[in-house]
């Protein structure tokens, strides 16, 4: 267990109104590993994300990662709306008191990997909503973290953009390694892109069920049409209907 | 997993999509922004010059052929109150003369009330309590008619400059401590989440999250405040005699001989000012934070 870069032992959470938003939660996830939760939405999976980066203090159980490395991608892209989109993708290193030449390689890199070169300059009311959530990819990128939290990042954005998105961040998944942990309510999103997926109740959330998903990386995006991909689906949906219920 | 038609989707050519992103990020700036600008410099100038024409329209009406020309003396024809107030150079130097005088009075306000005003503000953000102890106070200073204590800042501080700087300084607090708060507190909640997983240190936070946040408000504030100010300094002048003699002084003089020119002339002047100040904290604030800031709310 102790291998493992990020993983939860018996986790509960129990707000201080009373509502409980986790119940004994256990879960691990390994270097290289892409771990997804999937649930109705309400269900606690962002507190799980909370809880693992420190945001907020699980009412009881046990958590073990590295604090000071975890790379959080919000739900929104959380870009500072003053700074362009070198200087928001720099934020991070600079909070971390990396020197400014530092900084530059280090955003430039991160900018070439989402694929943003050629806007820099821009500030982020210019950009698209992909382009932002890209932005925000790359600001996490920054810090090369061994693990990596998504909270349902790409859900304000259209179909078309999100299954681009998902497939960039396969890419960078395979190029980078992280051990990952990504919440969603999308099924298909979450087959696509994990190694594991998990499936949570409604509140107080518990994990409900499990599938390995049997689909070795790098995948391609024909993946999506493939009948093994739909069957995988139609269970997790089967599953999540029982959570729900 | 097969892949039995690879062309179809080809993931190694991103580049079609990232062209139709940069054409919506074009499409969306530059064209549309120049053909609103084209239309908008007549669509901007028009309405108030027509209804600017309508007034003097009125006021000549009024003037010329409502009053008996006996009583012309209450409102003075427009082009009269040009060539007394504004082209007989000796009336016009003196109101010159008092509107700088009022000038400095709601500049150095302006000035006190700006950085009292962001002292309190930067304060009370950075605790809850700290906001519940002193805003009822501001709350209190602004409810309080300024004529009802203008005697008592005469009493206490004297009838020259200082006093008529902290009228302007009491009158132009409040906007700035609210807006300026309200902008501190406005940096939305998923930036302080990202600022506390990465374990910034308070002042970092304030320079470089809850400050810019806050610009777009502080400047709305400061617009308003800057008007404030300059109504601040002829009421402190119009009270406060000593020293000085400001546009507040003259409106009085002129209103007791009842030079109706001159009075007119004093009136234009001193919003001329008000508007000044409140177009040169518009241009500045477009300025600074136009560029991400959104539109200009104001014109």
């Amino acid at each position: 267990m102790s291998q493992c870069p990020l993983s939860f032992r018996n986790v509960s959470m129990t707000f201080p109104d009373g509502t409980r938003a986790l119940s004994d939660v256990t879960l691990d996830v390994a270097k290289g590993e892409f771990v997804t939760i999937v649930g109705p939405s309400g269900c606690g999976k962002s507190t799980l994300l909370k809880i693992a980066s420190g945001l907020l203090e699980a009412t009881s159980g046990e958590i073990s990662v590295d604090r000071d490395r975890i790379g959080y991608v919000f739900q929104d892209a959380t870009l500072l709306p003053w700074r362009t989109v070198r200087r928001n993708v720099e934020l991070l290193a600079e909070l971390h008191g990396f020197t400014k030449e530092e900084r530059t390689k280090l955003a430039e890199e991160a900018i070439g990997l989402v694929g943003l070169r050629g806007f820099e300059h821009h500030f982020p009311r210019s950009l698209s909503g992909g382009m932002r959530m890209r932005a925000s990819l790359a600001r996490t990128l920054t810090l090369k973290p061994p693990v990596f939290l998504f909270d349902e990042p790409f859900g304000a954005v259209d179909e078309i953009t999100r299954e681009r998105l998902n497939e960039e961040t396969l890419r960078l998944f395979e190029q980078e390694r992280f051990a990952g942990l990504f919440i969603t309510h999308s099924i298909s999103e979450a087959v696509y892109l994990s190694s594991t997926v998990h499936v949570m109740s409604t509140r107080p959330g518990r994990l409900v069920a499990s599938f390995e998903v049997p689909f070795g990386y790098p995948r391609r995006p024909e993946l999506r049409f493939d009948a093994r991909f739909a069957e995988l689906c139609g269970q997790v949906s089967l599953a999540l209907r029982g959570a729900h219920s | 997993m097969t892949l039995d038609n690879p062309s179809t989707f080809d993931f190694d050519e991103p580049s079609t999509f990232d062209l139709g992103e940069a054409n919506v990020v074009e499409a969306g700036t530059a064209p549309g922004a120049k053909r609103s600008a084209k239309a908008g410099v007549a669509g901007s100038v028009l309405p108030p010059l027509a209804v600017g024409l309508f007034i003097v329209g009125v006021w000549y009406f009024i003037s010329l052929v409502v009053l008996d020309p006996k009583r012309q003396f209450l409102l003075q024809p427009p082009h009269e109150v040009w060539n007394v107030g504004f082209a007989d150079w000796k009336n016009f130097s003196t109101m010159l003369e008092g509107m700088w005088s009022s000038t400095k009075v709601a500049f150095w306000g302006l000035l006190i009330a700006i950085l009292l005003g962001f002292l309190l503000a930067i304060v009370m953000s950075q605790a809850k309590v700290v906001e519940r102890a002193i805003f009822p106070y501001a709350v209190v200073l602004q409810a309080i008619p300024i004529l009802a204590i203008v005697p008592l800042i005469g009493f206490w501080f004297g009838y020259g400059f200082s006093s008529r700087v902290l009228v302007c300084v009491i009158i132009a607090l409040f906007p700035i401590v609210v807006n300026t708060l309200f902008g501190l507190l406005s940096a939305d909640q998923g930036m302080h989440d990202l600022f506390t997983l990465h374990k910034a240190h308070r002042i970092t936070r304030l320079r470089r999250l809850m400050f810019p946040a806050a610009l777009p408000a502080v400047f709305a504030g400061l617009r308003i405040s800057a008007g404030l100010s300059v109504i601040g300094a002829i009421v402190g002048d119009f009270f406060f005699g000593q020293g000085e003699v400001g546009i507040g002084q003259l409106l009085k003089r002129y209103a007791n001989r009842l030079e109706g020119e001159q009075l007119f002339a004093s009136v234009i002047l001193s919003s001329a000012l008000g508007v000044s100040v409140f177009l040169f904290f518009g241009w500045l604030s477009g300025k600074l934070i136009g560029k991400w800031a959104g539109e200009s709310r104001g014109r």
